[in-house]
This record gives structure tokens, sequence and C-alpha cells, in this order.
């Protein structure tokens, strides 16, 4: 198949760069083309494509960013990322059989938290969303939510007691999206959790998750295994959802008031043109 | 101190050894070691603890147990009263819950290795391995179909016990690795009878049963 401009001339997270050991060189497959990533002596990192041509890289937010195309556009920017007092956490590569589209949508939906993160993101009776805002910010081509609410058990691994969590959630790029929840030892601000997807086919990618919290009392290890819990609760959910494509045709399924981000995000996918790991018409 | 684990949460091995502890109402102190993506199991500090960097690891004053199995049967020896998670009386039971303790050490081979795969994108003959998942899963669904005409819901009896404990991770986890549960009836009953324990406890994966489930199964 072509892969669409959109697709080919983006960023994607290649490797965690901490986790890059000189000398020693990984290999991942990005939509079907296969990069090698490398930590030479001079501790410079370099990725490169299977004819030995060298591709595009930005390191930031602890992970390698590359591309199969030309990003004619910097990587998107988390200002937060820059923020004095933030641990920075990363999770590491989950790989989920499904469409990277359908994991960045899974991760901006609430209303599954009760029944899929019981006792964690969410419990019953607690299942209502209430009413928030959804908005296609065209100034900087991103899709933001905002005003969400939602009562959470253990909204964090900081959490000591069930609360109500104020929710964020912003998609920078088509495979990128970023909530902003409220921080349980700091409920002025926003705790910032990343999920960075890398598509290895349309049916089949890994998810990098990267956090930017307030938690000083947390270990590091306790931190990444309770965000690996939650994103394995969803994963089995996820390799289950039929079609495996994304579908983009609003005739293929219901949504409802609840699914407003999602009916944005696909809206503003198709907009795009970013039809890698989606389906356009219903088959 | 108490009782150590060291743990790593989506291990189906480690798993084993939270779950009968929560079943038998044992508290312990777990330890998180970072098998992903950090790799620390591998490394100096804790390959000092357990030569061979595999999780779990059960630390107990001075002993420390380094296979799921064996602390499987060391828990429920130094806290089940009832001595009916491993009843050593019975010769024959004893060995047949040793067997599924060693039966469940292939089911980590095959599924559990699928599951690694399928999940962290470790390298694997993937094919051939859930080739042999499906021989063992095949093995297990024979032998609980027929516990099924005795009445029976369990491994080895009308009671659960260790050898179930064994074998319940991995085989519930499967599909994670691409190997699904549509052709093992027995199996998913069985499953579901685990899920039921007083104490049961869930883990990534492994869902707990709702309410409108509970109903449907009854």
């Amino acid at each position: 198949m072509t892969i669409s401009d959109v697709a080919r001339n983006d960023w994607y997270p290649v490797a965690i760069e901490n986790l890059l050991i000189e000398g020693q060189p990984e290999t991942v497959v990005l939509m079907g083309e296969t990069l090698t990533i490398l930590r030479a002596a001079d501790d410079q990192i370099k990725v490169t494509a299977a004819d030995g041509s060298e591709c595009p890289l930005t390191l930031r937010y602890g992970h390698v960013w590359s591309s199969i195309g030309r990003p004619e556009h910097a990587l998107f920017d988390i200002p937060e990322a820059a923020e004095e007092g933030r641990r920075m956490v990363d999770c590491g590569p989950v790989r989920v059989k499904a469409s990277p589209l359908r994991v960045v949508e899974n991760f901006l939906d609430i209303a599954h938290f009760p029944f899929v993160h019981t006792d964690i993101l969410g419990a019953e009776p607690h299942t209502e969303v209430e009413p928030y805002k959804v908005e296609i910010r065209d100034t900087v081509d991103e899709v933001w939510a905002t005003k969400v609410r939602f009562f959470q058990p253990q909204a964090a691994k900081s959490a000591e007691e069930g609360q109500m969590t104020d929710y964020m959630y912003r998609v920078p790029a088509p495979c990128v999206s970023i909530l902003y929840k409220t921080s349980p030892p700091r409920p002025g601000a926003w705790d910032v959790i990343g999920l960075f997807v890398r598509p290895i086919s349309e049916e089949l990618c890994d998810a990098y998750a990267w956090m930017a919290l307030y938690d000083e009392d947390s270990n590091q290890t306790d931190l990444v295994q309770f965000q690996q819990m939650i994103f394995l609760q969803d994963r089995s959910i996820l390799e289950n959802q039929i079609p495996r494509l994304l579908p983009l045709d609003p005739k293929m399924e219901i949504p409802t008031r609840a699914d407003t981000t999602s009916v944005a995000y696909r809206r503003w996918l198709k907009r795009k043109g970013m039809t890698y790991g989606a389906q356009l018409v219903a088959r | 101190m108490g009782l150590q684990l060291y743990d790593y949460i989506l291990s189906g091995s480690a798993y084993k050894a939270r779950l009968l502890m929560a079943l038998l109402g044992v508290d312990y102190q777990p330890v998180a070691i970072d098998f992903h993506p950090g790799g620390e199991h591998k490394k100096p500090d804790f390959l000092a603890i357990n030569p061979a960097g595999t999780l779990p690891v059960l630390v107990d004053g001075d002993l420390t147990l380094c296979d799921s199995q064996a602390i499987l049967a060391y828990l429920a020896q130094k806290f089940d009263p009832t001595d009916t998670w491993f009843p050593t009386r019975d010769p024959g039971v004893t060995g047949r819950i040793l067997q599924w303790l060693a039966f469940a050490g292939r089911l980590t081979d095959t599924a559990g290795a699928a599951r690694l795969h399928d999940m962290l994108g470790r390298p694997l003959n993937i094919e051939k391995a859930r080739t042999n998942a499906h021989m063992v899963l095949r093995e297990l669904e024979a032998h609980l179909t027929e516990q099924g005409f005795r009445g029976d819901n369990f491994l080895t009896g009308s009671n659960p016990t260790i050898a179930d404990i064994a074998c319940f991770p991995y085989t519930a986890l499967s599909p994670d690795g691409g190997i699904d549960h549509d052709d093992y009836p027995a199996i998913r009953k069985w499953l579901v009878a685990i899920r039921r324990l007083p104490g049961f406890i869930e883990m990534p994966g492994i869902h707990r049963l709702h309410d409108m489930r509970d109903e449907a199964d009854a």
C-alpha cells in the first residue's frame, strides 16, 4: 500500500534514549520499514534505514524520535516537560495488535474507566461522564478536550484516597495523545501523561507511555508499573475491537455524548488525510 | 521483617504468589523490579539475589526462594492451617499436585513466552510457541473435562490446590499471546471457578468477574 504523506512525514518514537547502550544497535519497524538505532562511541545517536540512509532524528521527552519521510515541522512541544520539580518517567513500549489510531482513541476515552480500570481510575456506580468541551484548535492544528471531570478511586500511584479528578486531553499528532490530570499531591497542578505510538503496520503498534509527574515519594519502578498495569488492562480490550482499523466513516459506529472527543479526533484525522490505520468507508 | 516478594506487575509467575497470598490472607512487602523496560532482573544487584535472573523471588528471613512453584508450596505449608491448598497426607494426591506444578512450567514456556513476544516484543519463534501452547492447553482441557464428569471443579479434586494456582495465570493470560480459549470450554469454566474464589485478586489481563457476568455464568 502507499502510505500517505501526512503519515510518512511525521515523527514517531523509536527508542528510549536512556536505555540505548553504546555500541548495541536496536532495530524497530516503523510503518513496514526497519530502522536501526545506534548510540555510537562518541555518544551520538543515529537512526538509519535498511538501505543505509540516515533518518531524521529528534531527542525529546526521554525518547528517540525518527521518521521514514521528511518531517517539515518540529516535534510538538510539551511545555510542562521543562517545568522544575517534575519527575520524568519512561514506561517502555508495549506492543498492541490494534490500529495505532485505536490506541490513541482509547487513551482519550474516560467512559471505560469504571469497567476496565475498576477501583483504580473508576468505580461503579460513579460511571457518569459529565458534559465537557471539545474543540479542534485550528491555530495549532490540535484536538483538545477540556473541563473533563471524573470520580477516581486511585487517580495515581501517589493518590491516598478517591477524588474528583479534572482532566484535559490533547492530540498534537495523529499517533500521540497527552493527558493532563489533577496531581494528587498538588491539587492545583496538572500531572502530564503522554502516549507516543509507533505504527509497525496498520494493525500493529508499539505504545510508549511517558509521564511528567509531581510525586516526590513514589519509587520510580512503582510509577512505571502503575502505568503499565493501567495500559495492560486496556490492551486486551483494544485487541478485540472490530474492525481493527479505526473507522472514519461517521455511519460506521454510533457515538454517545461521552464519545465527543473521539468524534472530533476522527473528524480531524479525516480532514488531515491521516488514513494509515484507518478505514475510510465502511466495508 | 516479614515476607518480601520481588515482584513485577505484569509477570504471571509473580502473580501466582500474589494470588495465593491474597487467598490465604498473608501480608507481604512487594519490591517492584523493573523487568520492562529497564531489564533490572538481569543486572548484578538482582542476580546477587537470584542468579537465574527470574521473577518472582520470595524472601522470608534467611530463606530465599526463586521458583514460583516452590514459593506456592512453601506458602501453603506455612500459612494454610486447613491443609487443603497443599495436602501431603495422601501420596497419590501429593504426586498429582507436584505433576501439575511441573505442567505449569510448560505453560510458562509456551503460552507465557508467546505473551512476552506479543506484548513486549521479545524475540521468539512465535508460531512454534503458539502450536506448543495449544498442545499443552489440549492436555489441560482433556483433564478438566474428565474432572467435570466426576463433578470436580478443580485439577485434583473438588477443592482448589496450589496446582490450580500454578496453572491459572498463563492459561488465563494466553489470549495476550494470540492463543484464544475458543476451543476450550472446560478450561473456560475452570478459569471462572478460580475467579470466583473468596479473596481472589486480579492482574492486568485477568479481569475480575463483574456482577452481570456472575449471573450469566450461574
